[in-house]
């Protein structure tokens, strides 16, 4: 990406380090400054003001008990645009801030075919190539990205209406819409599952910015040797010792 | 008292069970003939729609024609539409079409409207948008062939012509055909509507020449309750735009009413997913693990 992205991403971190605070502790790494957090937060209030207003509109007869919060069906209507706006606004920010970490390597196709092992829970660590993120962080980030872009054409369709788009733009655009919409309903509850309790010390990195040496060589090795200077596995086996002489 | 029989319910937009009351009383179609070899362009019936329905007035604007404005507007549901048809010999033909809302057998604007009750279609064919449950989407404006339902950015909902179902659910005529001069307009059943409308076809074809004369009565979309008497039937389009081949777009049968609630239910599998992964197989922790702890 091109460099000038490059220093408005650093300057932005910059300039919301100094309002903001990282609260990292002994035994713990800086994971998401407060830049990347206060993105992920904003994105993530207008994703779900944009889906509580969006229901209203998809399937009134099951969600119109959604309505009242936004005023009514009509102003939820209005409103849904300004939302999704939004979302694709402070998710493109986070998009350019992200576009380095988020490219696909070598390892991430190495990462996506034991996907089994780890949804089967077989396999404790992640592979030692696994980096900031892993292939699943990124399947899941691109289908947004993705997403937004359809949103942001079939939206503008939509909002505009028949009258200037023609009905078959308007016809086919709401599919897609609802299409997309529904491809990040289900991933939401993934994403919130595994950053909540399917893997427990994740959503200190969104909250203070920290998560512990341990999750850091246990989920995203290559991440941790990079920022550490250390080996994950040799990390983890002195983990290991220690505890076992602990108990014994 | 037969008046009331009018107003049954017969379809409601997005509604998941039966129409309430369906099947109750056994009702006739109700049908608006509109002749437009006989319609003079004297526009009471346009006022005659404003008065009844309480609108207020809108300024108009002149585009040098016998028109009074470009187009309706959602308070004003009614405009006669002026052609000035220059035929194959040169001669000049006036052609005056009465645009109002078309009140199709299966109205698009229903088929497309995502909120349960909005739009209803009653036993006797009156279409009818419900403002009360109306979510300003437009969605009904994609649906309908002929460019109907109009959107008040100030109450946010949508507006069309409602075949007077106040005025016909009371035993009454609609508005505008109770202030035609010429005879132009008529309502009456859908059959008997459509009778005379073949019989005056048939009399312009014989005795006045107009060879293609005939009757509009679009099949596409399961026939309208507002049917025309044009000079020209195989031409539709002179008059205003009338689509020849009215089309609901599929993308409302199919994606409302199967789509929808199946893939709708599926992105909630996600949460489903989830829950068993956490039952099943339990969370990833940090390694290494703190052993559990053994009760004593």
């Amino acid at each position: 990406m091109a460099t000038a992205v490059e220093r408005f991403d650093h300057k932005a971190r910059q300039a919301f380090d100094r309002i903001g605070h990282n609260d990292v502790r002994a035994g713990e790494l800086l994971r998401h400054p407060v830049y990347t957090r206060v993105l992920h937060w904003m994105y993530g209030l207008f994703f779900f003001l944009a889906l509580f207003s969006g229901f209203g509109i998809y399937m009134p007869w099951l969600f119109r008990w959604f309505t009242p919060v936004f005023g009514g069906g009509p102003l939820s209507r209005a409103m849904h645009p300004w939302f999704g706006l939004a979302f694709c606004f402070f998710f493109g920010l986070q998009t350019l801030n992200w576009w380095k970490d988020m490219r696909w390597t070598k390892a991430d196709t190495g990462w996506m075919k034991g996907i089994r092992n780890v949804i089967a829970g077989k396999e404790k660590l992640d592979p030692p190539d696994t980096g900031f993120f892993n292939a699943g962080q990124k399947v899941q980030f691109w289908e947004i990205v993705g997403g937004c872009i359809a949103y942001l054409f079939t939206g503008v369709i939509l909002w505009a209406g028949a009258r200037t788009f023609g009905r078959m733009a308007v016809a086919v655009s709401y599919v897609i819409h609802d299409i997309s919409a529904l491809i990040m309903l289900g991933g939401i509850f993934v994403h919130i599952y595994l950053s909540t309790v399917g893997e427990p010390g994740t959503v200190g990195a969104m909250i203070r910015g920290a998560v512990s040496e341990a999750w850091a060589w246990t989920f995203h090795p290559a991440w941790y040797k990079q920022v550490t200077g250390r080996d994950p596995r040799a990390a983890y086996e002195e983990a290991r010792r220690k505890l076992d002489g602990r108990k014994s | 008292m037969s008046d009331r029989k009018t107003l049954q319910t017969e379809m409601i937009s997005a509604h998941p069970g039966p129409s309430p009351g369906a099947g109750m009383q056994r009702d006739y179609p109700v049908c608006k003939l509109i002749d437009t070899t006989i319609c003079i362009g004297c526009k009471a019936c346009e006022v005659a729609c404003v008065e009844w329905n309480g609108m207020p007035f809108s300024s108009t604007t002149f585009d040098n024609t016998y028109q009074t404005m470009p187009e309706t507007r959602w308070n004003y549901w009614n405009l006669i539409k002026f052609n000035e048809h220059v035929r194959a010999d040169g001669t000049v033909e006036w052609l005056m079409r009465k645009d109002q809302c078309m009140h199709c057998a299966d109205p698009g604007c229903l088929r497309a409207c995502p909120a349960d009750g909005a739009i209803v279609k009653y036993a006797n064919g009156i279409v009818d948008f419900q403002e009360e449950n109306c979510i300003g989407c437009e969605f009904c404006v994609s649906g309908c062939p002929f460019d109907i339902p109009r959107f008040n950015p100030a109450t946010k909902k949508v507006y069309k012509c409602t075949l007077c179902s106040d005025r016909v659910g009371q035993g009454l005529e609609p508005a505008c055909i109770k202030a035609c001069p010429t005879g132009c307009l008529k309502f009456g059943s859908k059959e008997d509507m459509k009778a005379i409308a073949e019989e005056r076809s048939h009399q312009l074809r014989e005795h006045f020449g107009f060879e293609n004369a005939g009757v509009y009565d679009p099949q596409s979309v399961g026939g309208t309750h507002v049917i025309y008497v044009l000079h020209d039937a195989t031409q539709p389009e002179l008059y205003g735009g009338l689509p020849k081949n009215p089309q609901i777009p599929w993308s409302y049968t199919l994606w409302k009413w199967f789509f929808k609630p199946v893939l709708g239910t599926f992105s909630l599998l996600g949460l489903v997913g989830v829950v068993l992964h956490y039952v099943t197989v339990g969370p990833r922790r940090p390694q290494p693990d703190q052993p559990e702890r053994k009760e004593v």
